[in-house]
């Protein structure tokens, strides 16, 4: 296994993509902010949408969360649509409320929906207006989570692209500074930050942060990181600052988690050997606790459904560091240059595609018959009662997955399935 | 707008894929944008459905509104019929598609398909899950027994063996696979035929043949009640009204099918535990509990009749979220001596729950979340569904097995009589301080009130009223769920006795002035 950064044009570099419209099994950018809402903890999420959105939300979980959540729907009824009231007075009020209930929120993001795009209620406007009202205690943002706009992560997508206007700017003849971009669990950003410190890389920052407060500051010094597949509108806010993207693939094994620390040492011109002293103890760790799932999974079929858009990521980890052969990587939203590593990692052959038509996707599924369907929880059980085992593709945003500790934990979640399957005898 | 945190009911197409869910051959065509297939889990994940729900959606996305979303719903309603071959297609908006306005069922129509097309108009906006399940219900039953209506004043061929329907059995509803099975026996032992059982298990050529059978039996009026009033209109089928949840309601639910089928009802087996487990001295501690019931209006109704005659619970307050059965619960509150609070805000519920302390909830599982952080005991009676909702065992609600579950699962989250005593009497011991837990609850040990409550529930008294240190001590012994009223209730007496400070006499004095 090679750790440096393979050179762009091999593995799927150039493969074609089945692009397919037609029925797409996923979430809307809304689910999002069932981690958004936990991760950044002064934030309050308030949707501006129907019943649905808030059925969505409650639902999406799997289970409902015992603390009173930060976020909440403002529901659109019969009146604010029949003009009855005025949607914008409307909101006002419950924003009014809602902030009266909960005097700790310092952020509030108010977030579009299918219903609040269709209708063209202008929640820029309105949290340009509500700012106003509101600050210095709260600040209030907006962007849109509804399902014509976004798929599923690109919910965080808009929100992180949505903070960038307000991150400081960084002071004029400063260093050069590391962002890492995109939601990640404290255990991995921690475990990050002693790594690229152990490098010599001191001044590292984290989006999003944990309070809204502690916005990181941005300018023509960042260096950013992306941490997962799906921002490509935060990557473009970021650079109309000034920011520049170092190309990596994403930190998910220990192949990936070693390269993409490796592009933060070669723009800091960090050596190989102050480089290898860093890593070199936490990857070896890595590798030897990935071995015993390189057997349990190597030459297994595994299947993916378009959902995170981390499948790429995952298919290449899967593929180059457990020997899984990927039958299809699908994924809502292919973006080439986010993922130029990462295509070029991929074995040559592998099906990719892109857009989603559920019902064909599944008739592709079952000739093949995969040992391992990576999949929506709409899709699991049913996949299951035909005996296919199914790893729900919801719980690798849940879980810390990035980062050499975790790389195990990973390979983990696609194993689990399989024991579980060769264990019961029921 | 309304501010929302969680809701007791999903939007209404949620409830016609209840209905297309639990049927056989129908199959849904939903306009409806990307994200909305969220849906399905709630089959395939809460209810553990080992088959999709029936339900193409058109998941169209911003770049198909500038074009043809028509022929979107044209195409996936065509690939639908042939990739599924229903007997029937059921066609309809979401809220977004609504907005839209492209008419799915005039499009469907259109497409001159083999199967009949019925479309449902389910307006988003104004209303919910339960109305959107009875609206598809009835508009497929219309379509389907419609034809088979009969000439007004014609009569009916009464059979050798009496007949009847079961109406209302859906999926994703509390326990109704086991109440339908326990209902299915105590009408075969009372010798009445089952002619069809719908909407779970029925095809569409079943609704045909509803006017086969001499009455109804309405198991849930939220689903079902719109179709039997038609039923009734159409065929002259009378329905059941009562509901068999509880020993009492099973009693009366018998009684009124005997007298609808012209037969005897002491053919019934009338086993049940329920009545000598109440009646048993072990039990005694169980009077006047002071219960708080909330759910759907089916739920409600017939549990504050159980808790009130059959387990000898004080019914302190009750309420739903079945706008749509607002004055039968307000109906049933007035029996208990308690306004009815008619909401669907969990905020309210909880304020509510707050305000009143009661010493057991029989909710929803919101309910379960907010007694939990009230550190009060709590029992699940009704949707919105969960997970848990869907027991392995045998669990009914109905009939007289029903009855016995009824009293083990309200019985089990509340202290035993013998334990309540020793808390009471040893306070000091270390094991029980104020924040300990009943053993019962286990690990989920309730948490003190969250302060904006306790604030909220006892706001401070008029005037100057203060606290003597042997006083306040006094009522830290006292268990923290009363203790909040029992301090309100001290302050008032001092106060209409202009006592300005409270000494332990006053706190004893105010005790025996609220006993009487």
């Amino acid at each position: 296994m090679s750790a440096s950064v393979a050179q762009i044009g091999g593995g799927c570099a150039d493969a074609p993509v089945l692009r397919e419209r037609g029925q797409r099994e996923v979430f809307c950018g809304l689910t999002g902010i069932i981690w958004l809402h936990r991760k950044i903890q002064d934030a309050f999420f308030l949707v501006v949408g129907s019943r649905t959105c808030a059925h969505l939300i409650q639902s999406a979980a799997g289970v409902m969360i015992f603390a009173e959540p930060r976020f909440a729907t403002a529901i659109i009824d019969e009146r604010d649509l029949a003009g009855l009231s005025d949607a914008n007075d409307e909101l006002d009020r419950v924003v009014a409320k809602l902030l009266a209930r909960r005097p700790d929120i310092k952020l509030l993001f108010l977030v579009g929906s299918c219903p609040s795009e269709v209708i063209k209620l202008d929640l820029s406007r309105a949290a340009q207006r509500l700012s106003q009202v509101h600050m210095p205690q709260v600040r209030v943002l907006n962007y849109s989570g509804s399902g014509i706009e976004t798929t599923f992560t690109q919910g965080e997508d808009a929100c992180l692209a949505a903070l960038v206007p307000i991150m400081p700017r960084s002071p004029a003849p400063a260093g050069k500074s590391l962002l890492v971009v995109g939601a990640l669990a404290e255990v991995v950003e921690d475990q990050f930050s002693r790594l690229f410190a152990a490098m010599g890389i001191e001044d590292v920052a984290y989006m999003p942060p944990r309070k809204s407060v502690d916005l990181p500051a941005v300018g023509p010094g960042t260096r950013y990181l992306l941490a997962q597949p799906f921002l490509a509108e935060t990557a473009r806010a970021l650079e109309a600052r000034g920011a520049v993207r170092l190309p990596a693939p994403f930190p998910l094994g220990a192949e990936g988690t070693q390269a993409w620390l490796q592009a933060a040492a070669r723009e800091w011109g960090i050596g190989k050997d102050r480089f290898d002293a860093a890593v070199a103890p936490a990857r070896a760790r890595a590798e030897g606790a990935l071995g015993k799932f390189r057997n349990e999974l190597g030459g297994k079929k595994i299947f993916f459904f378009p959902d995170s858009q981390l499948e790429l990521p995952l298919a290449r980890f899967v593929a180059r560091e457990l020997g899984m052969n990927v039958l299809e990587a699908g994924t809502p939203y292919l973006h080439r240059q986010h993922l130029a590593e990462e295509l070029a990692w991929l074995p040559a052959g592998t099906r990719l595609s892109e857009g989603q038509d559920v019902e064909r996707q599944l008739d592709r599924c079952r000739a093949e018959k995969p040992d391992l369907v990576v999949c929506g929880l709409g899709l699991a059980n049913p996949l299951e009662a035909e005996g296919i085992s199914t790893k729900w593709s919801i719980e690798l945003l849940f879980t810390p997955i990035q980062g050499f500790n975790q790389a195990a934990d990973l390979a983990e979640l696609f194993a689990r399935p399989l024991v579980r399957r060769m264990k019961l005898a029921v | 707008m309304q501010l929302t945190l969680w809701t007791y009911e999903g939007p209404p197409h949620v409830g016609a894929m209840r209905i297309a869910m639990a049927m056989e051959g129908v199959h849904y065509v939903l306009h409806a944008p990307q994200g909305d297939t969220y849906a399905d889990l709630l089959f395939t994940m809460i209810e553990r459905s080992k088959k999709r729900p029936p339900v193409t959606y058109t998941t169209f996305q911003a770049r198909d509104l500038g074009g043809d979303t028509a022929e979107l719903f044209k195409n996936a309603a065509r690939e639908a019929y042939d990739r599924f071959k229903p007997d029937a297609l059921l066609v309809g908006a979401s809220c977004t598609a609504e907005l839209i306005q492209d008419d799915p069922g005039g499009l469907a129509r259109a497409l001159n398909l083999p199967v009949p097309v019925v479309a449902v108009e389910l307006p988003a906006y104004q209303k919910k899950e339960n109305w959107g399940a009875a609206e598809t219900f009835y508009q497929l039953v219309r379509a389907f027994a419609g034809p088979h209506v009969p000439p007004p004043g014609t009569q009916r061929n009464s059979g050798a063996r009496p007949r009847c329907n079961i109406l209302g059995p859906c999926a994703l509803s509390f326990r109704n696979r086991d109440d339908l099975r326990e209902v299915t026996g105590l009408l075969a032992s009372l010798g009445i035929d089952i002619n069809v059982v719908a909407p779970l298990g029925a095809r569409p050529a079943d609704l045909a043949r509803l006017g086969d059978a001499d009455f109804n039996v309405v198991l849930y009026p939220e689903i079902a009640g719109q179709a039997a009033s038609w039923l009734a209109r159409s065929f002259g089928q009378k329905s059941t009204r009562i509901v068999p949840i509880g020993f009492g309601a099973t009693r009366d639910f018998i009684a009124e099918v005997a007298g609808l089928a012209g037969i005897d009802p002491a053919t019934a087996d009338a086993a049940c535990n329920l009545p000598w487990y109440s009646r048993s001295v072990d039990s005694t501690y169980l009077t006047n509990k002071r219960v708080f019931i909330f759910g759907d209006a089916t739920h409600v109704i017939a549990a504050a009749r159980v808790a009130s005659e059959e387990m000898g619970f004080a019914v302190v307050g009750l309420g739903t979220y079945s706008r749509e059965f607002a004055r039968e619960v307000r109906d049933a509150a007035k029996r208990y001596g308690v306004e009815a609070l008619i909401t669907d805000d969990y905020l309210e519920v909880e304020e509510k729950i707050a305000e009143l302390r009661p010493e057991l909830v029989l909710g929803t599982q919101m309910e379960r979340h907010i007694a939990k952080r009230l550190g009060i005991g709590c029992a699940v009676i009704s949707a919105p569904i969960h997970v848990q909702d869907f027991p392995a065992r045998y669990s009914p609600q109905m009939g007289f097995e029903g009855a016995n579950v009824l009293f083990d699962t309200w019985v089990h989250p509340l202290m035993m009589g013998l334990e309540e005593h020793l808390i009471t009497m040893f306070r000091e011991d270390f094991e029980f301080s104020a924040s300990a837990a009943p053993s019962h609850l286990g690990l989920h040990a309730p948490r003190p009130l969250p302060k904006e409550l306790v604030e909220a529930a006892t706001p401070p008294a008029a005037g100057a009223t203060v606290w003597a240190g042997d006083a306040e001590k006094e009522l830290g012994k006292i268990p923290f769920f009363v203790r909040g009223k029992v301090r309100r209730n001290t302050e008032k007496f001092a106060t209409e006795r202009g006592v300005s400070t409270i000494t332990l006499d006053t706190l004893y004095d105010a005790k025996a002035h609220y006993a009487r």
